[in-house]
């Protein structure tokens, strides 16, 4: 007997006078205990299927059709309104992708949990108030008790994840539906919430309806999948069969452009993801730096802090120490990548590096230059051979400029190239990018995040640099799309001999691109080294658990739990007369250092 | 909190003090010398350089600077050039009909305006909604003079139910409210289509976060969700956007007391404009910028009262 | 920087476009700004043409004529000096729009530039200029205008001082709140990594970005200035008599109210027509722009 049981689910909206269907004809079922992943790309409408179930989409603008059975209830869909809010909450829970602003920022924590218990268990405050700290205790939130009565803005994106579950577990749901939980979190938060989720199923033996676009985290949680493409259903199954024998062609792309952890073991060469072609992973040509280049940039000793201002004369009363004493250096047609969690300090390392925030000490050459003593004459002539790609591809495109004028606008400010020339170097460079030459007429809202992010790496190419500054550059893609954006930089540091500084979380996407990997934690770096050495055979404890959290697109891992732990990293603000240790890096392998701890 | 109260308090003295200092100076620079208006073209040079050094315009300027703060701190204003009584006690006499009239109004303005707003976010684009908007649209595009002489013309000249002439002195407490009730309501009803407007977009805002769905999820009813979890976060910009217009409600309470002929500081700065009573007009751009730096601060503390975020700072 | 001889290539045509065409998208999402312009472009249309079609000399006296109601020879009747009401009231458009559209343009430039300056360069210059911006907020725009007008003398010019003086505080906020919220976006910081100077990113990317809701907001603070104008005549410190102004109609309207109604009430609904119309364009405009600024789409 299923718990949910969907059949022939289809999700139309109306726009500009016209449906469109979003879904079509969907069928699943969902068992007590049962975890079943629905998995797709973005505009999969495997979101939008949730929400149908809940009966959270607006009305008027969307129409449902099929049938949703949950055990006990008959079809949800045919429920009046009012018996569908009895269902809702208390059979029914629901988390959502985006803790920060997913509760209400003016009600405490606690109260958020005790509306639901009174809402559906009928308690009185003192009861509600009793359960809600049990569930706080059940969700591993330190210092429950306290934490009841602050408000979320106090609360770090994983501890509102946990409050969020506590709401959604209050009324022990049959049917608990988590939509990307954990994909605005860090790896080992996410390892963490996985966790709970899981022991939270074991306990009360619910269904979880689990959404995801990360093959990894399927692989994690998942008994059976649900393939998702454009609103269809293309593929389910056990989830072992799945990983092992995909049927359809959407399916094996998914698996083969995920990125896996140890596909590379043994290689010290970055290596272009399969192509989804078919060619063959090995006939990829490998990403050689040339061993006798110059370093192009040397950075040694770079510290970045900020003060935080507080109390009535705005007196520094914290500093983030975002960039502690960070050294390292690249050659050219070489990558080095910077992982770590949010708040880590990589990103403020890049723009450090080139002095967008200017950095408190420290030497950077660059290229033979002291960038440092630099004026912000001679800044300006830096920064076009060092360039710079962001993450969100859209945001970095002033939507009033067409990309025509996005690429030639620095050519001209440059002075690089003048009138007819400018056109046919914006031509050769979205060529280079493979988008054709009419795109240029485009805006960027016309065009897909892949493109986008073409789109602005071709505006860095246009100036000739020599070192680009890549700050999770491919993190908001799509991972077909991911797969080929990556391709695209190393093609083209193999035919410009570009060196990169690859910003990531995505230590799957790490793997492929880099050759050397430096992990940073609180501002500091705790590990560099050869890409292969540092991912295959970490030495530092931080390294390790940043690894071991990593999801790998494997089933058969499933079974190995780990402990149910809800320890977060610090943060890097200190006490204004805070003096950081001295830090030692011992070299553990040719060319692999570890801080001593 | 109470870092964030000091420092809203020192950004009000701050405020003050520089609002005191133009207050100065634009008088100082105001074209004829205030001893021959008072005295006249015919008054001899010994009687104007007495009244020179009488009023202190004798002093050098900046004598004359740290005088006039010193005695805007101590209360004391200067003497008005026409009555000869002290500025203070003129604007105190007439001051309490002014804040009852602003003060009722406001209260009105914020009873009708946040349901209505509230009401048209929720019907959006539909037939409420458009009445709402219209309306609002309506109230703030008529000038406060002309809104007041269509009250006048309906309900005191052709339907006789309220006083044409408020003197706003009237012995019982009936008598005062007739006397105030049309001018409250000029001012109260274009207070409230101003915040109708401010309530409606803030609540269109705050019912497409993502907190209102998790609350959906949670099986509350839309009442609940609307009044509970909506409108304290909505009330956030209100409360910004009530300090922020008291410059209108100010302006538009001169315009009325005129029309209604009703005492108040409106009254008082028109006699004061018509008869160049420097002192006076000096006193009343004191006592507006006062009312409103105290009433921006007090709706700054209301704000961190509402935001949670601002408690922790 | 070169400067280029050479004819921009056309997608360097189609970003200027982007701007008139954001605002063009604007007024269709919301099609009763279409209406508040059309009604606002044809009083605006009356007050050019008043010389030509307005049927008597606005201040050409009639004793013989005096608070005539309306009729075929004066649709609108005549005043206590026997002068037309429909020739004063399109007279008075040319005061009251030259007013406001001269007050509202330079406080919107000034404004606008202090106010991205504030927001761009953030900081102590920030604190500093905002500061100055709220002492001058805290003086209420008619009492602020009352006190400049009474100082300077009742003229064309310094009602457009008076006004714009109390507009300009607000366009600095208007302005400064989207600049920061612009800043903060990514392609800022790519025009910074691509080496662009502080000008240039301020004038050439950020400024396209905010000026269509600068823009709109200029509509709604012009009906509001429209206002202030008619207020201040009312009260007897508008351009001098015998000169028609809307608000000096109604103040002379006002003191026959009992008997000859229609003095006080053509005016103000003159008036009311002009930033009614405003106020809808504007209106309708802000609320298809402001959801662009948050989500961008």
């Amino acid at each position: 007997m299923s718990v949910l049981s969907v059949e022939g689910l289809t999700v139309s909206f109306r726009s500009e006078g016209a449906w469109a269907s979003v879904v079509r004809d969907l069928s699943f079922e969902i068992g007590g205990g049962e975890t079943v992943a629905v998995v797709g790309e973005s505009g999969s409408g495997k979101s939008v299927t949730a929400l149908s179930i809940m009966r959270l989409l607006q009305e008027g603008v969307s129409k449902i059709e099929g049938k949703v059975m949950l055990e006990g209830r008959g079809d949800l869909l045919a429920l009046p309104d009012e018996t569908m809010r009895d269902v809702r909450g208390a059979e029914i829970g629901m988390i959502f992708q985006e803790p920060m602003t997913s509760l209400n920022p003016v009600m405490t924590a606690g109260f958020q949990v005790v509306e639901a218990l009174r809402r559906h268990r009928g308690m009185d405050r003192a009861a509600a108030r009793a359960e809600a700290l049990r569930l706080f205790d059940l969700v591993r939130i330190p210092d429950a008790k306290r934490r009841l009565d602050q408000h979320p803005h106090t609360f770090s994106g994983g501890m509102r994840q946990r409050v969020m579950i506590a709401m959604a577990m209050a009324c022990r749901p049959k049917l608990l539906i988590a939509d990307e939980p954990t994909t605005a979190l860090d790896v080992t938060i996410q390892a963490q919430i996985l966790e709970l989720i899981r022991e939270l199923q074991a306990d009360t033996g619910m269904a979880v309806m689990f959404i995801t676009h990360d093959m990894g985290v399927v692989a994690e949680i998942a008994d059976r999948v649900v393939v998702m493409l454009r609103g269809d259903k293309v593929e389910d199954g056990p989830a072992a069969e799945i990983f092992a024998a995909p049927r359809v062609a959407y399916t094996r792309m998914l698996l083969s452009a995920v990125p896996k952890l140890g596909s590379l073991d043994g290689s010290a060469t970055p290596r272009r993801f399969p192509d989804l072609k078919g060619d063959p992973d090995s006939a990829d040509p490998a990403n050689e730096p040339d061993l006798r280049a110059d370093e192009i940039l040397a950075v040694d000793g770079l510290v970045t802090r900020f003060d935080i201002r507080g109390g009535v004369f705005g007196r520094p009363v914290g500093r983030v120490h975002a960039v502690e004493n960070v050294s390292f250096s690249v050659r050219a047609g070489e990558t080095l990548a910077l992982v770590g969690e949010s708040g880590c300090g990589k990103s403020t390392t890049g723009r450090s590096i080139l002095r967008l925030i200017e950095p408190r000490a420290g030497a950077i050459r660059f290229d033979g230059r002291d960038v440092m003593a630099a004026t912000p004459t001679e800044m300006r002539d830096v920064r076009r051979q060092m360039q710079m790609i962001f993450q969100d591809p859209y945001g970095s495109l002033n939507p009033r400029k067409t990309v025509g004028s996005a690429i030639g606008e620095p050519l001209r400010v440059h002075g690089v190239a003048h009138g007819e020339e400018v056109e046919a170097k914006v031509v050769a460079m979205l060529d280079r990018v493979g988008l054709p030459p009419e795109h240029a007429l485009r805006f960027p809202h016309e065009f897909s995040g892949g493109q986008r992010q073409r789109v602005c790496i071709a505006r860095s190419l246009a100036l000739d640099p020599k070192l680009i500054v890549a700050d999770e550059s491919v993190s908001a893609l799509d991972a077909s799309v991911k797969a080929q954006v990556v391709n695209l930089m190393l093609d083209l540091q193999k035919d410009l001999g570009l060196a990169y500084i690859f910003i990531s979380h995505d230590i799957a996407v790490v793997e492929r691109i880099s050759h050397r990997v430096a992990v940073m934690l609180l501002g500091e770096i705790v590990e560099i080294g050869p890409r292969d050495a540092v991912l295959a055979n970490p030495r530092h404890p931080y390294t390790q658990k940043l690894i071991s959290a990593v999801p790998v697109p494997d089933p058969a891992r499933k079974g190995t739990r780990r402990p149910l732990l809800a320890d977060e990293i610090a943060s890097a603000v200190r006490p204004v007369d805070w003096t950081p240790p001295e830090r030692r890096m011992v070299e553990v392998g040719p060319d692999h250092f570890v801080m001593e701890s | 909190m109470t870092a964030f109260v000091i420092k809203r308090l020192a950004f009000a003295i701050v405020t003050l003090f520089g609002v005191l200092t133009i207050v100065f100076f634009i008088v100082r620079v105001l074209p004829g010398d205030p001893a021959l208006v008072i005295l006249g073209d015919q008054a001899n040079q010994a009687s104007i350089e007495a009244l020179r050094a009488r009023l202190g315009l004798d002093q050098p300027l900046f004598v004359q600077y740290l005088d006039f703060l010193g005695g805007v701190v101590v209360g004391d204003w200067g003497v008005s050039m026409v009555s000869g009584r002290p500025v203070i006690q003129e604007i105190m006499n007439v001051l309490p009909d002014t804040i009852e009239l602003t003060v009722v109004s406001l209260i009105l303005g914020v009873v009708v305006g946040v349901p209505l707003g509230v009401w048209s976010a929720i019907k959006r684009n539909k037939v409420p909604d458009y009445i709402v908007r219209i309306a609002s649209l309506l109230g703030l595009s008529l000038p406060a003079f002309v809104s007041a002489i269509l009250l006048l013309m309906a309900f005191a000249i052709q339907l006789r139910w309220f006083p044409v002439i408020s003197s706003g002195q009237g012995d019982t407490i009936g008598a005062r409210l007739r006397d105030l009730a049309l001018p409250a309501i000029n001012l109260g009803l274009i207070m409230a289509a101003y915040i109708t407007r401010v309530a409606r977009s803030a609540m269109l805002e705050v019912l497409n976060q993502d907190y209102v769905r998790t609350a959906r999820a949670k099986g509350l009813s839309f009442a609940v969700i609307v009044w509970r979890h909506c409108l304290r976060n909505a009330l956030i910009p209100v409360v910004t956007v009530v300090g922020l217009y008291l410059g209108i409600l100010i302006g538009n309470s001169v315009l009325t007391e005129i029309v209604f002929n009703r005492p108040g500081l409106g009254k008082l700065i028109i006699g004061a404009l018509n008869q160049r009573d420097y002192t006076m007009l000096q006193g009343m751009m004191v006592i507006y910028t006062l009312i409103v730096v105290l009433v921006n601060l007090a709706t700054d503390l209301v704000y961190g009262l509402i935001d949670p975020r601002i408690k922790y700072q | 920087m070169t400067v280029l001889p050479a004819p921009r290539p056309a997608y360097w045509r189609r970003s200027l476009a982007a701007i008139g065409s954001g605002l063009l998208a604007a007024f269709n999402t919301n099609k009763t700004s279409w209406v508040g312009l059309g009604l606002f472009l044809f009083v605006c249309l009356l007050a050019i043409l008043a010389p030509w079609i307005a049927p008597y000399d606005p201040i050409d006296q009639n004793i013989l004529f005096r608070l005539k109601p309306p009729s075929a020879e004066h649709w609108l009747g005549t005043d206590y000096y026997g002068r037309d009401t429909l020739s004063r009231i399109l007279y008075g458009a040319r005061i009251s729009l030259m007013i406001g559209l001269f007050a509202i343009t330079s406080a919107m430039i000034i404004g606008s530039f202090i106010g991205m300056i504030a927001g761009y360069y953030g900081g102590s210059v920030d604190i500093v200029i905002m500061q100055i911006m709220d002492v001058l907020l805290a003086f209420p725009s008619l009492i602020l205008g009352l006190i400049v007008v009474a100082m300077l003398g009742p003229s064309v010019a310094n009602l457009v001082i008076a006004i714009s003086l109390t507009a300009i505080p607000p366009f600095a906020r208007i302005a400064r709140a989207p600049t920061i919220a612009v800043k903060e976006r990514e392609f800022v910081e790519a025009g910074r990594a691509l080496g662009y100077s502080n000008p240039r990113i301020l004038f050439g990317h950020i400024l396209p970005n905010i000026l269509p809701e600068i823009l709109v907001m200029g509509s709604l603070w012009l009906a509001t200035a429209i206002r202030v104008e008619a207020s201040l005549a009312f009260i007897g410190l508008g351009v001098s008599p015998p000169t028609a102004t809307w608000g000096g109609m109604i103040r002379e309207g006002f003191e026959n109210i009992l008997d000859s109604f229609w003095l006080a009430l053509f005016p103000s609904l003159a008036i009311l027509i002009v930033v009614f119309s405003l106020n809808l364009l504007g209106d309708g405009l802000r609320d298809a722009i402001d959801p662009r600024l948050k989500g961008e789409e």
